[in-house]
């Protein structure tokens, strides 16, 4: 029996558990949540690890063993999840982090699997959005599973937006699938045909409804809708042939048509007959918008938790690397550490489990905002009700004065009396959290699964040659690829960085931004080790370069920042979704340093675990500083067209003669200057004078700024690799490879 | 049977199995490193007693069951997320130390006393359910010496299966050995019964019933009385994981047959 000296490092011992996940991602007094995960987690790390091992995902077809996973969804309650208590659900209230949560652990094990079970909530994500309380109720309950005692089964449904080529409903604009009126008797209701044809439709081989957009093909009917589809309706409700993806194959995916006869009361949200036309409550974009808003969050979190998932079966490959070789004697550094003696092994690691924990921290975030924004949000539409306003921009134009207060409390002093009578307005409060959602959504579906998906790629090469096999533990290989569709679908990159475009520009989420920016400065003074220092300094380089390209010009004088020219927008985008992260992280560990005591199981060893998240952090802020100074400069810069040696040029450069005589006076000046011309008018071997720094000097300051704010962050990292080296691992995988 | 019982089920936390185990000496003598920190399940001999019950129950209209816990509460709050989801059970959760390693008697006492005083016991019809065996350290004498303090002299253990009859009396399996079983049978209740692993699978997580549990679950554990163990001069020696020894021999001709002999051969050696 070994003796164990109480050690005063503060290191991490043991993988975060459930208890310190909790604290860092805000549920630990939510036992119905809690719950939840650990139900996500038995089906995950159970039924549908099995079927991934046992080869279900070799197929494209829907098959009896799929099927069974979502009889295991149901019987766990990962189904009811979306419901209220009163239609068949356990959980109370807004649902975004509980299905953030449920889609987490499930994509731990496999993507697909927490697809399938996020679909059937998309389908009916429009009922619940926008749909009339008679909808809502009666497809909720539907839906529901069966609760003991109760002989049924539950309706599946599926969301069906996109349609075939060249139609590929990405701009939710463009829309082929038609609707008309089939018959309408004198005072009685319209009955409606609807012709639809969908494309990569999840969930689609075992629905028995859908939600379906389509646009008026008539006259009687306005505009576009969105209408609920059922199996046994009258006409063809044909689901189609399966898609033959290589990723996520344990969700259904096909090419339904359609062609049925359905009462207009299907119309999502109902409708108004105004001179003898069909008006729909709400077409088909506003309710595409409410819904998309949401569930892109839990997406972006599925390639979080494929990122995190993967640290435990790196440290053991790395760890037993070199077990069973001649070489390698028991008690040898070589077989105790195995690759992990190497600092390259350990820093990449530290990489992968950075981007995990950022990943999560932003979706996590985003995920607890919408769960505020839904009650407000409520508040918002019947305050505006009530002053007859109602529709997209009537509200809009309503919310203006809203927005400048925001702004105004954003800057108001903390003791100033008018903060508390402005807190307390609802449409302020609105306004401030739209902002936020309206980038942090999008931010969690662009940057964890794009940047997410090359952290896969990092995992994966981590494992060597194995990594790319069937038989690695932790299905690498496949989640690497799963992570590919997750920053395709619910809106591929280009879309979430066109609406990043829009949204970061809003003057209330730039005056947010500037608060967040002085909080991160405040946080370092107390917390330096947590690089809010370095992510504060990325922030104000990235504000002033926002601003800076508001106002700029390219060297033909045209507008830079500007929709059309995403060649700056969109690169802008980016770098702000890397402070994102990077902000919502440090919150975290915050949260943790300053909680974790609370609890027994997480103060014992907080120390450590507070230190190695921190180290976490402060190498991902520095990540975070390297590519916005790396964004930021090229966009500064690289819209200035070069000097050329031309006579232009030329007016910078020195004479050889000029310096000659210069030199008389001021002795060296020759050594300082660079683009000098010769008495034959040759100059220096390179593209031309250098360019000037006129106009950027304040750019220059700040980038040089953040340079020096790097200090530390490899030290962090050294430490966190050391961690990485010694933490206490299990003695294998709690599911089968 | 229109018996209603009573079923008080004792049952631990410990490291969940696939953990890393690491046996060290601390200040208060030996535990497993970390042990805090790790993962922890209902220990899984306990566990089956636990669903044993419920069955039980879900058979006898009338009846209950309680799960007396010793230990961490803030573990055992963890763990209640999983485990409460299975079955219906009312919680006495006793806040104490971790670990394989406290002393059974002091231990037993400790539970006898919590069960002696659950309100609306009935000890004529009491069925005390325990592991007969635990993932951690199993001292092998807890489960009795709570019996004895509590009169039961009914007692057994390595139960894998109880039926009732009409009577009230029940007949029970307990594992002895060569794979057999020792069918016993009992005039009725009182009775300690000590499960190996029982007939039952784990039953499936259900929120619904999670829910429930939790409403009765977490004032329990914010109410749990601390229970400080005394170890009264145990000490320990020696602490080990068990050995595992492992030989690997590379054979590729042998026939079906010829293992089967060969490995019969082996066992009989041992």
């Amino acid at each position: 029996m070994g003796t164990v000296a109480v050690t005063e490092a503060k290191t991490m011992l043991t993988l975060p558990g459930d208890a310190v996940r909790q604290i860092l991602w805000r549920f630990s007094d939510r036992f119905d949540i809690q719950m939840l995960v650990q139900s996500a987690r038995s089906v995950a790390r159970g039924t549908v690890a099995h079927m991934v091992a046992a080869g279900e995902r070799n197929n494209h077809e829907w098959t009896p063993a799929k099927n069974e996973m979502l009889e295991a969804f149901d019987r766990s309650g990962i189904s009811a999840t979306f419901m209220e208590p009163e239609e068949g659900g356990f959980i109370s209230g807004p649902k975004n982090l509980a299905l953030s949560l449920s889609a987490f652990e499930l994509a731990w094990v496999d993507g697909g699997a927490a697809t399938a079970s996020l679909a059937g909530f998309l389908a009916l994500s429009p009922i619940h959005e926008r749909g009339t309380p008679q909808q809502a109720n009666h497809y909720m309950s539907l839906a529901a599973p069966p609760r003991p005692g109760e002989d049924r089964k539950p309706w599946r449904g599926a969301f069906v937006l996109t349609e075939p080529i060249p139609y590929v409903g990405v701009d939710t604009g463009m829309l082929n699938g038609k609707v008309r009126v089939a018959e309408w008797k004198d005072g009685e209701e319209p009955w409606l045909q609807v012709d639809k044809r969908g494309r990569f439709i999840t969930n689609i081989a075992f629905a028995n409804f859908v939600t379906a957009a389509v646009n008026s093909d008539d006259e009687r009917i306005k505009g576009s809708c969105v209408v609920i589809l059922e199996e046994t309706d009258e006409g063809t409700f044909d689901h189609g042939t399966a898609t033959k993806k290589l990723v996520h194959q344990l969700s259904s995916t096909g090419d339904p048509i359609f062609n049925l006869k359905v009462p207009a009361s299907r119309i999502v949200g109902g409708y108004t007959i105004k001179d003898g036309v069909i008006v729909p409550n709400f077409n088909h974009g506003e309710i595409i918008e409410a819904v998309f808003r949401r569930t892109r969050v839990p997406v972006g979190l599925m390639t979080a938790a494929k990122l995190l998932s993967a640290v435990e079966p790196v440290i053991r490959y790395q760890r037993g690397r070199f077990r069973g070789a001649e070489g390698a004697k028991p008690g040898s550094v070589r077989y105790e550490q195995g690759i992990q003696q190497r600092e390259d092994a350990l820093h990449r690691l530290v990489d992968v489990w950075a981007t995990g924990e950022a990943a999560a921290s932003l979706g996590f975030s985003a995920a607890r905002l919408f769960d505020e924004l839904d009650p407000i949000e409520k508040q918002k539409t019947a305050i505006l009700k009530e002053r007859g306003v109602q529709g997209g921009r009537a509200e809009m134009k309503a919310l203006r004065e809203s927005e400048q207060r925001a702004i105004e409390l954003l800057q108001l002093k903390q003791d100033s009396p008018r903060r508390a009578e402005m807190k307390s307005d609802p449409l302020v409060a609105y306004v401030l959290m739209d902002a936020e959602a309206n980038v942090l959504c999008p931010a969690t579906k662009l940057w964890n699964t794009g940047h997410g998906a090359n952290m896969m790629r990092e995992a994966v090469s981590l494992m060597g040659g194995y990594g790319i096999t069937e038989d690695c533990p932790g299905f690498l290989a496949s989640k690497w690829m799963d992570a590919q569709l997750e920053a395709t679908y619910e809106g591929p990159e280009a879309v979430q960085r066109r609406q990043l475009t829009v949204t970061m520009a809003s003057e209330v989420f730039l005056a947010l931004f500037r608060t967040w920016t002085a909080e991160m400065r405040k946080i370092a003074s107390t917390r330096p080790g947590t690089g809010a220092c370095t992510l504060a300094s990325a922030m104000q380089l990235w504000q002033w370069t926002m601003n800076h390209l508001q106002k700029a010009t390219d060297a033909d004088g045209d507008k830079l920042y500007h929709g059309q020219r995403q060649g700056v927008t969109f690169p802008l985008a980016d770098a702000l979704c890397w402070l994102m992260a990077s902000r919502a992280q440090i919150l975290d560990v915050l949260e943790l340093e300053n909680r974790g005591a609370e609890d027994a199981v997480v103060a014992e060893g907080l120390d450590g675990t507070v230190q190695f998240l921190s180290d976490l952090c402060h190498t991902q802020a520095a990540q975070a500083a390297g590519e916005v100074g790396r964004i930021c400069a090229e966009l500064v810069f690289g819209y200035n067209r070069h000097p050329a040696w031309n006579e232009e040029g030329h007016a910078g450069c020195f004479l050889s003669s000029e310096l000659d005589d210069y030199e008389e006076t001021m002795p060296g000046i020759s050594a300082y200057a660079v683009d000098v011309l010769a008495a034959d008018g040759s100059h220096p071997q390179k593209a031309g004078p250098c360019a000037s720094c006129m106009g950027g000097g304040e750019f220059l300051r700040l980038q040089n700024k953040l340079s020096t704010c790097l200090s530390g962050s490899r030290l962090a990292k050294d430490r966190a690799a050391e961690t990485v080296s010694k933490v206490m691992i299990p003695e294998a995988l709690d599911y089968p490879a | 049977m229109g018996n209603a019982l009573h079923v008080v089920v004792c049952a631990g936390t410990v490291p969940d199995p696939l953990q890393t185990l690491e046996p060290i000496t601390g200040p208060n003598g030996p535990g497993v490193k970390n042990e805090m920190m790790l993962p922890a399940v209902l220990d899984p001999w306990a566990a089956s007693a636990l669903y044993e019950a419920a069955n039980l129950v879900a058979r006898n209209p009338g009846s209950k069951v309680w799960l007396v816990s010793l230990g961490s509460k803030a573990k055992l709050q963890q763990v209640m997320m999983a485990v409460a989801q299975k079955v219906s059970f009312e919680l006495v959760p006793i806040d104490g130390p971790i670990g394989g390693f406290t002393d059974a008697h002091a231990t037993a006492a400790v539970l006898a006393e919590a069960i002696a005083a659950l309100p609306g016991l009935n000890r004529e019809r009491l069925l005390l359910f325990g592991g007969w065996e635990s993932a951690t350290r199993g001292a092998g004498v807890t489960l009795q010496l709570v019996g004895e303090r509590l009169g039961i002299i009914d007692q057994f253990q390595g139960v894998d299966q109880i039926e009732f009859r009409e009577d009230g009396s029940f007949e029970v399996l307990e594992r002895v050995e060569g794979g057999k079983h020792q069918a016993s049978v009992c005039m009725g209740t009182p009775a300690v019964l000590g499960w190996a692993t029982g007939n039952l699978a784990e039953p499936r997580n259900n929120p619904q019933t999670g829910m429930a549990n939790m409403r009765t679950i977490m004032p329990a554990l914010q109410k749990a009385k601390p229970a400080a163990l005394q170890a009264d001069g145990l000490h320990y020696i020696s602490v080990a994981l068990p050995k595992q020894h492992r030989t690997t021999r590379i054979e590729k001709d042998m026939t079906p047959d010829a293992i089967a002999r060969e490995l019969v051969e082996w066992i009989g050696a041992e």
